[in-house]
């Protein structure tokens, strides 16, 4: 043992002096096939207000289900050229926006597969450690039995969700909420 | 099937620490969800040495002169609670200049800006967990969460280990330093041998004579559990 994990401290006001150089707002470079999707949201604390200086950072799987990663045991990757990592700013009206492929879905707890789904880590000024969450995709059939999911109170599990924007079918709204009766559902991780 | 430890009880700041103002806002109110590992919590991104600048690890070699204050030298190992390195891996690091300024536009502090000097560096550790950077000793600054609010000088730390569960976002600080006591943030940590830890030790075998002061500062990820598959 070489002890125990260093604890988290928040990223402060500042941290696009060191994050920003990474931004990634466009995840689908390099992927090889899948439906393309931008994801567009706010991000508001527990009085409504928009939050201008947070950060997103997300994890997906490439469309065939695929991590791109050194020592991923899955087979096949199909990855080439993902990354599967994004790096997004809020900006000063606590908007962001981000372009994507829908991920496949990829195995679960007893082989059962997971939904599609993206993992997401939320940093800001105020938060001593980041926010986990995911974000599913509407109206997808493997929803239903997704094994997170239905660790959710149903009447949270909308939260986890983006809804289709009417006018285009390529944009999905997802918003996150710190606090109030619409909270975001957040995991330890 | 692969799986990460959870912290140990009081060694991870709670999320609302009232003394620290902002949290009080933005800390979730409903309780969190054990979210169980699977590949997307076990993976994570990685990066290529071409994709971090070659220089990114000196802070002082980053513009025509040399930047004001006292030249450091902060390394050490990144390892998981085992004791096994973390290798490849990417660091980033953040800071406020010699005056206790950030290069940003919400910094109002009324200190200069250092025209040599933008604070932020990144690397990847070596095949042994080993990263290094060569800097200025930031300086103290006043900050609004209460009457006569300083903190402490620190290094903010973002590193990412081999899977989305070990991503960690720390500050290192330094040894002796009397603000440690009164700052919010530091000791939102709860137990204090894990405060500690964020404390770096000076370091006479990086010193560097003529050039810097050498302090070390040992980051230790999340460590792996293998157990049976749930059922």
């Amino acid at each position: 043992m070489s002890g125990e994990t260093t604890p988290s401290q928040t990223v402060g006001p500042y941290f696009s002096i060191g994050l920003a150089w990474l931004n990634r707002c466009d995840l689908a470079r390099g992927a090889s096939g899948g439906e393309r999707v931008t994801i567009r949201g706010r991000l508001l604390d527990g009085e409504g207000q928009p939050v201008p200086d947070a950060c997103l950072e997300i994890w997906q799987a490439d469309a065939h289900g695929n991590y791109p990663q050194p020592d991923n045991p899955q087979e096949n990757s199909h990855a080439r050229g993902f990354s599967g990592f994004g790096r997004i700013p809020t900006n000063d009206r606590g908007e962001f926006s981000f372009t994507t492929i829908k991920p496949g879905s990829v195995p679960g707890p007893d082989g059962r597969a997971q939904a599609p789904h993206l993992e997401i880590s939320v940093f800001m000024r105020g938060l001593l450690r980041r926010l986990v969450t995911r974000l599913y995709f509407p109206n997808d059939p493997a929803n239903p039995e997704d094994h997170v999911l239905n660790l959710v109170p149903g009447g949270r599990r909308a939260t986890l969700i983006a809804r289709p924007f009417p006018e285009d079918p390529h944009i999905l709204e997802w918003d996150i909420r710190l606090q109030g009766e619409q909270e975001t559902v957040f995991f330890e991780c | 099937m692969l799986r990460y430890r959870r912290p140990a009880p009081g060694t991870q700041p709670e999320l609302l620490h009232p003394p620290y103002v902002s949290s009080i806002k933005r800390a979730p109110t409903q309780p969190l969800i054990q979210l169980p590992h699977t590949l997307s919590e076990t993976t994570g991104p990685s990066f290529s040495k071409e994709a971090v600048p070659p220089k990114g690890f000196d802070l002082t070699r980053q513009h025509k002169g040399e930047p004001l204050g006292e030249r450091i030298v902060v390394s050490g190992r990144l390892m998981d609670e085992d004791g096994r390195p973390v290798a490849h891996s990417l660091v980033e690091i953040w800071q406020a200049n010699a005056a206790g300024r950030y290069l940003h536009k919400a910094d109002q502090h009324d200190a200069p800006l250092d025209p040599n000097f933008t604070g932020m560096g990144q690397t990847l550790t070596d095949e042994d967990g080993r990263y290094r950077f060569v800097t200025i000793r930031p300086g103290a600054y006043p900050w609004r969460n209460h009457y006569n609010a300083w903190r402490p000088r620190h290094i903010h730390f973002s590193v990412f280990g081999p899977a989305f569960a070990t991503r960690l976002v720390t500050q290192m600080y330094f040894p002796g330093d009397p603000l440690l006591e009164f700052d919010p943030i530091y000791n939102s940590v709860p137990v204090e041998s894990a405060r500690k830890r964020l404390i770096s030790m000076f370091d006479w075998a990086t010193t560097t004579p003529e050039i810097a002061l050498g302090f070390r500062f040992d980051i230790v990820l999340r460590g792996r559990n293998a157990t049976p598959m749930e059922r």
